[in-house]
């Protein structure tokens, strides 16, 4: 339902804007375009973007998934203090999942893992569970392919070259994300 | 070795992900095939979308309405040191994903990929997440309706991640190209 209020708005905005701004011709214009560079775009990006979902999928399958997250298992613990063993495995396999850019396979993992952290809270979300939502709303993707294949698409000389460039910046928001749930957690106290 | 990297890190990756699993006995074959028709249901299921939402974005693009938004945001977007280009692309990533890919599609396309702008854009939508697609898949999967102070975490990581993202493309690159 958001998404229909914000397609109407954003069509609305551009019709009212272009009648103030007397561009309706190319406003005209635009909605034609559009549709037609969706495709493109979907053509172009297509080939790469195939190809890098099945290298992650043999990454997977050849245990590097497994590997991750027995890395990441002291790093979690100290992140969600007090989680069982069988719900931090949980936790590891969704952000190993999440780091090979995986979604299909981290979203029900990690939802598994947000199953079993609820049992313990009730109607109000626990600390635990703030951290694994939030670290899921930040990206920690080691290798950006979906946007690789757009910046291919678009005519780049090289589209990976951009990698430091994401990792800084992912880093940096998910040291945020994570901040700013333990000092919210400090202040914002459970209701129940 | 660097050097390789360099200038050929696709085919690099490619190489040593096939040497690994073909070592640990695993169907490289039958996994990149697998994988790739993944990869083919992700295109198939986000191009309705995309042709939705482009639709929309290039419309409110010709119609001046963004240039406006970024006319009137660009002071506090200079102070963070976001170029005002890309206020589109922060306004839709936390809640469209497939239309954030379509409007930093655009950006590319307007600016060339390898501009500053064009990076710029590339590095927001490879650093950040759908926040609230993944409130709402999470919190409704758990059964638990009190977000807390998840929907203010998650935002200010956002901020982070489209501020960061812009000083990384000119710590890495500079701002031409």
């Amino acid at each position: 339902m958001t998404m229909s209020v914000i397609w109407t708005a954003m069509v609305a905005v551009a019709v009212l804007c272009g009648a103030v701004t007397g561009r309706g011709e190319q406003v005209a214009a635009g909605a034609v375009e559009g549709a037609k560079a969706a495709v493109d775009l979907c053509l172009a990006m297509g080939g790469m973007l195939c190809l890098w979902t099945g290298v992650m999928e043999v990454m997977d399958r050849s245990g590097l998934a497994q590997k991750l997250g027995r890395l990441l298992r002291p790093i979690l613990k100290r992140l969600y203090p007090g989680e069982d063993g069988q719900t931090l495995d949980c936790v590891a396999a969704n952000a190993s999942a999440n780091l090979l850019g995986l979604g299909n396979a981290a979203t029900p993992l990690g939802v598994e893992a947000a199953k079993r952290m609820a049992r313990r809270s009730h109607g109000s979300a626990s600390d635990s569970l703030c951290m694994l939502v939030v670290c899921n709303t930040a990206s920690i993707q080691l290798l950006p392919t979906t946007v690789a294949a757009v910046r291919g698409a678009a005519g780049s000389a090289k589209p990976f070259d951009i990698l430091p460039a994401v990792w800084l910046a992912s880093a940096l928001s998910v040291l945020a994300g994570i901040t700013a749930v333990k000092l919210l957690s400090r202040v914002w106290r459970d209701g129940s | 070795m660097t050097d390789l990297l360099t200038t050929m890190p696709v085919p690099l990756v490619l190489a040593v992900i096939g040497i690994y699993a073909v070592g640990r006995r695993v169907n490289v074959y039958e996994g990149l095939i697998h994988g790739a028709g993944e990869g083919l249901n992700t295109l198939v299921r986000i191009a309705p979308s995309l042709i939705a939402l482009l639709t929309a974005v290039y419309m409110l693009r010709a119609s001046g309405a963004l240039e406006l938004a970024a006319d009137l945001l660009s002071p506090m977007l200079k102070w963070l040191g976001v170029p005002p280009e890309t206020v589109g692309l922060m306004l839709v990533r936390p809640v469209s994903g497939s239309g954030a890919l379509g409007v930093g599609a655009e950006l590319m396309e307007t600016y060339g990929a390898d501009s500053y702008v064009g990076r710029v854009a590339a590095v927001m939508l490879g650093s950040t997440e759908t926040t609230f697609y993944a409130i709402a898949a999470y919190f409704g999967a758990a059964r638990v309706s009190g977000t807390r102070y998840v929907v203010p975490a998650a935002l200010c990581a956002d901020l982070v991640g489209f501020c960061a993202a812009a000083w990384a493309v000119r710590l890495f690159f500079g701002t031409g190209g």
